[in-house]
């Protein structure tokens, strides 16, 4: 089948990585193209009038966008390979509320984190702290939000990792401290080539962070 | 539990509400309905059934709870095939799934912006909203529906919203018929729908309830 299939996207995006994770998974090829989200190109904004935002899937020239809507189309478009979601209807309607829970809370707790100081930045933690908690125990003793296979909220929250020494340096907290099973959960799916092949260096994700404080003046 | 061991906890005024009671009418699916009171006191099924959330609406499937309106939309579409909400392809569903995700972060919050503010604010918050419709109405094209020929997925996360657009209509002095006459041609046509008719309380009513909430707010 001659699909074409394009990618914008933002290194440092964990909604991007996303993406990356569910193609990886399912083996498809895919030419990746850089944003400069200071400079959108042509492209973007024509393929994402609405948001001009990324991340966007290209299908065959038809844009997919918002991550957790294309993750889906990814997993019905090739089915047959690593089904992300769960085929009981139920099954489904958790998978979907775990995922929209992660995008609910997650990044505005975590930006808080970087962003602020003093008791502002305390609450912010604690918040972010019990969020992932919360996943935790959703998690319990399974393998993967999933069950027995990786699947829909595991690529939905695996993506966040990469923030995860950015929020830890500039909160000076320990996340393993207070939610060990999830980072057993991230070593986990870490070692699958999917994701450790999308994901960048925490690392590079906290000069990234340091240059946006700088940039923006936060201290 | 009676009727098919469906339930819903619901509130008369809630347009995440109604979306859930037009699917289950549009699948034919009889369900009891329990209305919350969310103001005088939430019931224990609630908070026990949507503990993260504590709001409605909360749909229990032999005594299984889903939350969130637009994947309780989903989960009866998946639940009960037939006939189906969402278009056969996959690209047609994304492109139903973007719509509903654009209604849910934009519309209740910009007719809220409404009638929450006064003078300048409220100029800008009514703009906003009418641009807002414009990309929608956009979106729906010629069509009869968001779905194309058929009521569906799309049409049902909307439909309910523009019960409260009368409320909005008083506070910023302007008709959404005026500036968007092709959606407004839309709600007409759902409005003839029995899945919807049933459910759709009257604008005045919702206006009482908006006037109650600007009071507790401290808009004047």
């Amino acid at each position: 089948m001659g699909d074409e299939v394009i990618l914008l996207d933002f290194w440092p995006s964990m909604f991007g990585m996303r993406l990356r994770v569910a193609l990886a998974e399912k083996g498809v090829n895919y030419e990746y193209k850089e944003e400069d989200l200071s400079n959108k190109s042509a492209l973007l904004l024509k393929m994402n009038p609405v948001h001009k935002k990324i991340p966007v899937l290209i299908h065959n020239g038809k844009p997919v966008c918002e991550s957790l809507i294309a993750v889906q189309y990814i997993d019905e478009v090739w089915k047959d390979k690593a089904p992300l979601l769960p085929s009981d209807p139920y099954q489904r309607a958790q998978a979907r509320f775990w995922a929209d829970y992660v995008d609910k809370k997650l990044y505005t707790l975590g930006s808080k984190v970087w962003q602020t100081k003093g008791e502002e930045q305390e609450a912010s933690k604690k918040e972010f702290l019990d969020c992932l908690k919360l996943l935790e125990g959703e998690l319990g003793d399974k393998p993967y939000f999933g069950g027995e296979t990786f699947g829909f909220v595991d690529v939905s929250l695996i993506t966040f990792y990469s923030w995860f020494y950015a929020y830890e340096t500039f909160g000076n907290f320990s996340i393993e401290a207070d939610c060990p099973k999830l980072i057993e959960w991230v070593k986990r799916c870490m070692e699958k080539e999917s994701v450790s092949k999308s994901i960048p260096d925490p690392h590079k994700v906290y000069e990234f962070v340091l240059q946006l404080k700088k940039k923006f003046g936060i201290e | 539990m009676a009727k098919e061991g469906v339930k819903l906890l619901d509130f008369w005024a809630s347009p995440f509400c109604m979306r859930a009671k037009i699917a289950l009418g549009e699948k034919g699916v009889a369900y009891e309905g329990q209305e919350e009171d969310l103001f005088g006191g939430k019931s224990e099924l609630l908070l026990s059934s949507n503990p993260i959330y504590q709001k409605v609406p909360v749909l229990l499937h032999n005594d299984k709870p889903i939350v969130e309106s637009s994947n309780i939309v989903t989960y009866i579409d998946e639940a009960w095939p037939a006939p189906p909400l969402m278009p056969a392809c996959a690209f047609g569903r994304a492109r139903a799934r973007f719509w509903a995700d654009f209604i849910d972060k934009k519309i209740f919050e910009g007719g809220s912006k409404i009638w929450m503010s006064k003078g300048e604010e409220l100029e800008v918050a009514k703009n906003e909203f009418i641009d807002i419709l414009k990309k929608l109405e956009g979106a729906l094209g010629e069509k009869d529906y968001f779905n194309g020929d058929t009521f569906g997925f799309v049409d049902i996360i909307l439909i309910g919203l523009t019960s409260w657009f009368f409320a909005y209509e008083k506070f910023g002095g302007f008709k959404v018929e005026d500036h968007c006459p092709t959606f407004s041609a839309w709600i007409k046509r759902c409005m003839e729908r029995e899945s919807v008719s049933k459910v759709i309380p009257a604008p005045e009513s919702v206006c009482e309830c908006v006037v109650m909430l600007r009071k507790m707010h401290g808009v004047e």
